[in-house]
């Protein structure tokens, strides 16, 4: 990493080494299949949350509808491992290249629109998705759903043992991190977020602000959609409810809760939302006796709370005091053109 | 012919009921320039109270009286803790504070109502009448009366009285309004209840059409929502057409294509819309200052 | 010899109002050229149809020879036009440094695609972006401030960051809509500098602006409008003795 990157945005590599080692240690502290399964849902859902930083903390829009993403990827892999009995690889892949495409054809039209109006269009976007799955029952299997979906495997080895499909999974999403952080830490990161904040000003200095939308856009479909094809063959049975507005929320919920701006908070917020999740189901079905998606409330009171007292997002609470930690950089204009006038800085 | 007739009826019956949501979400966002997507959830409640109240022996008229007051102090609360403390943020922390809230009491109504439809009793004991070849559920003449009343009282309301012209006053101006002595704060609050009431209304009207359920929220918001955006965001009549012609286009659709289907086409609509006419397909051409 | 901007007949009529008539001049290579006029004599009209936010009823601007009317707005920048904003349209939530490397983007050749894959071309690009910003910060003196955020700044200083970022990349023509508006005497003394120092490198100035001081010490050619119309053009010289642009701001004849 250069010395001019880190004088931009800071260490990299740390945060990222305490990741992984957070990914290798845990499975050998936690034990309970069930645990596991909320990581692993943790990890696919994390790629869908990246996704989607990118597009509201970054780029400054707004998607109400990405649930509609994952589906595609979820249901192009199912139908077509099972239907067509293609390698789920090959559908993967076609989810993801399909899915982009996609959502960058909807995007042009729709990136037009702005505030209410794009959150709107998204959310028809994902209604008009959800009809068809239901409709299209010949391919889809309706309202009951796909079953018998094959899982995936590596060289030969079936990645049904929890543990393997778990360090799939989180390969995958930390790939996802990179890629992530690699266009956040450069001019495109500059770009997406001085149309956040002047979509005018970023114009006036040559930038196809349009285009730029439309290709995060798009990006944040095709991991929406690779996070689909991972979940549609880890639990090998999709339907129609999953892939519901009701989703796109909580998607939402976990990005802003995290942290839109930063590519960490997205871990941190689906993270957090995942573990409350399954807290409160507990409670609420323990103790209360209620049936059904009690956790909603407490998504609802969060995400009010932290958009009025917290709105940049959980990883703030921990980014912030590392910042005042930091010396305040001096800088001679001199100096510094000497140091990126040499080689390899 | 009959069939025809039939889905007027049904489409206007239905379109009504979206009206009265859009009717609210007018109110606010002309006020606040909040998009409410609390706002169906407040049909929700309304409907679910009012069956509450009912089942538990109190006079009919009693518990909408009843259930259109809490709804109405649901909205107030909602405006003087959320709302109020936000209203200077970006618009998009705004949408995510009313999804947060719609997510909210949705939650409350699972925890309270649970998960079983709830019914009530027609409001209108009458024989279904047979008009021009359709069988109209009395029913939906009275959705229909009461919504032409409201309006007609609005109509009276926002033209007339002072308030009225102050809620007016600011939407065209918040700032020229504070200077003119109006209270920005009150008016917010008051958009809030006003439309909390409305919506609750609009719950208790289809209650006994349709079976009431903590989800009944989302979706008849959504479809108010779109009428409003189809009829233009800023005349209440505007949006009472637009949510007429959603229910109409419902209904049609659902005759002709199918019934399944009839939702997604009225979305592709609303997109549509939103690409060619975002102001309404009623608004004549507007400018814009650079 | 053709000038550097070329501006033909450019009319705007907003339904039955006509903003601006059939205004017409130069600004040659080098020249500070700037457009005052009374409140409302359509300089911003003026201004935005010049920078393609506006397009003309008629009329035509030429940019180095081509035609520059139709074009979309990130085009300027590549034909070497850039412009600040009269409400400041800095980005807030990035530091000044960002805001200033952001003005280098039409010398960079960073995409999606070559950053998500962080191939060589984007530390290439990266150095190029810090030097050009370093210049132009090192110009306006906020070496010191480089790691705010912008947003914190005071609006003198926001002025400042918004011309640098404009600058970065050395255009032909630079637009400044009321670039002193809302500076004390110091601040603008200070931005008169910057104005003449880059036009002494070769850099050309078209701008409007309400400060009469300035603009006469500032402006080699000077375009008076009133109600839409060109009135009157020159030196500073010939039109402080205008006997129609005293009319016009005084509201008639001075005795």
């Amino acid at each position: 990493m250069s010395k001019l990157e880190k004088i931009l945005y800071g260490n990299r590599l740390k945060p990222i080494l305490f990741l992984v080692g957070l990914i290798l240690i845990l499975p050998l502290v936690v034990k309970s299949p069930y645990i596991f399964t909320i990581l692993i849902l943790i990890g696919i859902y994390s790629i869908v949350s990246l996704g989607l930083c990118l597009l509201i903390g970054y780029a400054g829009q707004i998607s109400l509808g990405h649930a509609a993403f994952f589906g595609i990827g979820a249901y192009t892999s199912g139908v077509l491992t099972t239907s067509f009995e293609l390698s789920p690889w090959i559908a993967l892949t076609i989810g993801m290249v399909t899915t982009f495409f996609i959502a960058y054809i909807i995007g042009i039209p729709i990136l037009k629109l702005k505030g209410h109006f794009l959150a709107l269009a998204t959310l028809g976007i994902n209604i008009i998705f959800y009809i068809l799955i239901l409709g299209l029952n010949q391919l889809t299997g309706g309202a009951a759903g796909l079953i018998g979906i094959p899982s995936l495997s590596l060289f030969g080895v079936p990645l049904t043992d929890k543990l393997f499909f778990y360090f799939f999974v989180w390969t995958a999403a930390v790939l996802v991190l990179l890629l992530s952080l690699n266009i956040v830490r450069s001019h495109v990161g500059r770009v997406l977020r001085s149309i956040h904040d002047s979509e005018i000003a970023t114009e006036t200095l040559g930038v196809k602000v349009e285009n730029y939308k439309v290709a995060i856009f798009a990006l944040s479909a095709a991991f929406a959609s690779l996070a689909g094809s991972m979940y549609a063959h880890y639990i090998t049975f999709v339907a129609p409810p999953t892939f519901y507005i009701t989703k796109s929320i909580l998607f939402l919920i976990m990005v802003m809760v995290g942290g839109a701006s930063s590519v960490w908070g997205a871990i941190l917020g689906t993270t957090v939302i995942m573990f409350l999740n399954e807290i409160i189901r507990f409670v609420g079905h323990t103790y209360f006796g209620i049936s059904g998606e009690v956790e909603i409330v407490v998504y609802g009171l969060i995400i009010i709370l932290i958009m009025m007292f917290l709105p940049k997002g959980l990883i703030h609470v921990i980014s912030k005091p590392i910042q005042k930690l930091k010396p305040k950089k001096k800088v001679s204009v001199k100096a510094h053109k000497d140091m990126i006038s040499q080689k390899g800085v | 012919m009959e069939l025809l007739m039939q889905y007027i009826v049904t489409g206007l019956t239905v379109g009504s009921i979206y009206a009265l949501l859009a009717i609210g979400f007018v109110t606010i966002y002309n006020i606040t320039g909040i998009l409410n997507f609390a706002q169906g959830e407040f049909a929700m409640i309304g409907a679910l109270t009012c069956i509450t109240f009912a089942n538990a022996g109190l006079p009919i008229s009693a518990s909408i009286i009843l259930a259109i007051l809490i709804s109405a102090t649901i909205g107030l609360i909602v405006e003087r803790t959320a709302i109020r403390h936000a209203r200077n943020t970006t618009v998009i922390i705004l949408i995510i504070i009313t999804i947060g809230v719609s997510t909210f009491l949705k939650g409350m109504g699972l925890i309270i109502w649970g998960t079983n439809p709830k019914q009530l009793a027609p409001l209108i004991k009458m024989e279904p009448i047979h008009f021009m070849g359709a069988v109209i559920n009395p029913q939906s003449i009275f959705i229909f009366i009461v919504l032409l009343i409201l309006l007609a009282v609005l109509y009276v309301f926002f033209e007339k009285t002072y308030i009225g012209s102050a809620l007016r006053a600011c939407e065209k101006n918040p700032r020229a309004a504070k200077l003119m002595g109006i209270n920005t704060s009150t008016m917010s609050a008051l958009a809030f209840t006003l439309a909390a009431a409305l919506g609750a209304i609009a719950g208790i009207l289809i209650t006994p059409i349709t079976d009431a359920t903590y989800e009944m929220g989302f979706l008849i918001g959504v479809k108010g929502f779109v009428g409003m955006v189809i009829g233009g965001m800023h005349s209440i009549p505007g949006a009472v057409a637009g949510a007429l012609i959603v229910g109409l286009l419902e209904t049609f659709s659902g005759g002709f294509i199918s019934t399944f289907y009839s939702d997604a086409i009225t979305f592709l609509v609303l997109i549509l819309v939103l690409f060619f006419k975002p102001n309404g397909i009623f608004a004549r051409a507007s400018g814009e200052r650079v | 010899m053709s000038k550097l901007l070329e501006v033909r007949g450019l009319t705007k009529r907003f339904g039955g109002v006509t903003a601006v008539s059939d205004i017409s001049y130069d600004v040659g290579a080098g020249e500070i050229v700037a457009v005052i006029g009374p409140n409302g004599a359509g300089k911003t009209t003026l201004f935005n149809m010049i920078s393609c936010f506006l397009s003309p009823t008629n009329g035509e601007v030429y940019f180095k020879g081509n035609k520059l009317t139709g074009q979309k707005i990130p085009q300027l920048a590549h034909l070497g036009i850039s412009r600040t904003f009269q409400n400041l349209q800095i980005f807030h939530n990035l530091t000044v440094l960002e805001n200033v490397m952001m003005g280098a983007h039409v010398k960079l050749k960073t995409n999606v695609v070559n950053a998500a894959f962080r191939l060589p071309r984007i530390l290439k690009d990266e150095r190029i972006a810090y030097d050009l910003a370093l210049d132009a910060i090192h110009l306006v003196g906020l070496e010191e401030l480089m790691f705010e955020q912008a947003g914190q700044l005071s609006y003198g200083l926001q002025k400042q960051l918004e011309f640098a970022r404009a600058i970065v990349y050395k255009p032909d023509l630079i637009m400044l809509d009321e670039p002193m508006a809302g500076l004390n005497d110091y601040e603008t003394n200070r931005m008169a500098d910057y104005i003449k120092k880059l036009k002494s490198e070769g850099s050309s100035f078209l701008f409007v602006e309400h400060k009469m001081a300035t603009v006469m010490e500032l402006a080699d050619r000077i375009i008076v409008l009133d109600f839409g119309k060109k009135i009157a053009e020159g030196t500073p010289d010939e039109i402080q003795q205008n006997a129609k642009v005293i009319a016009a701001y005084l509201g008639e004849e001075v005795v």
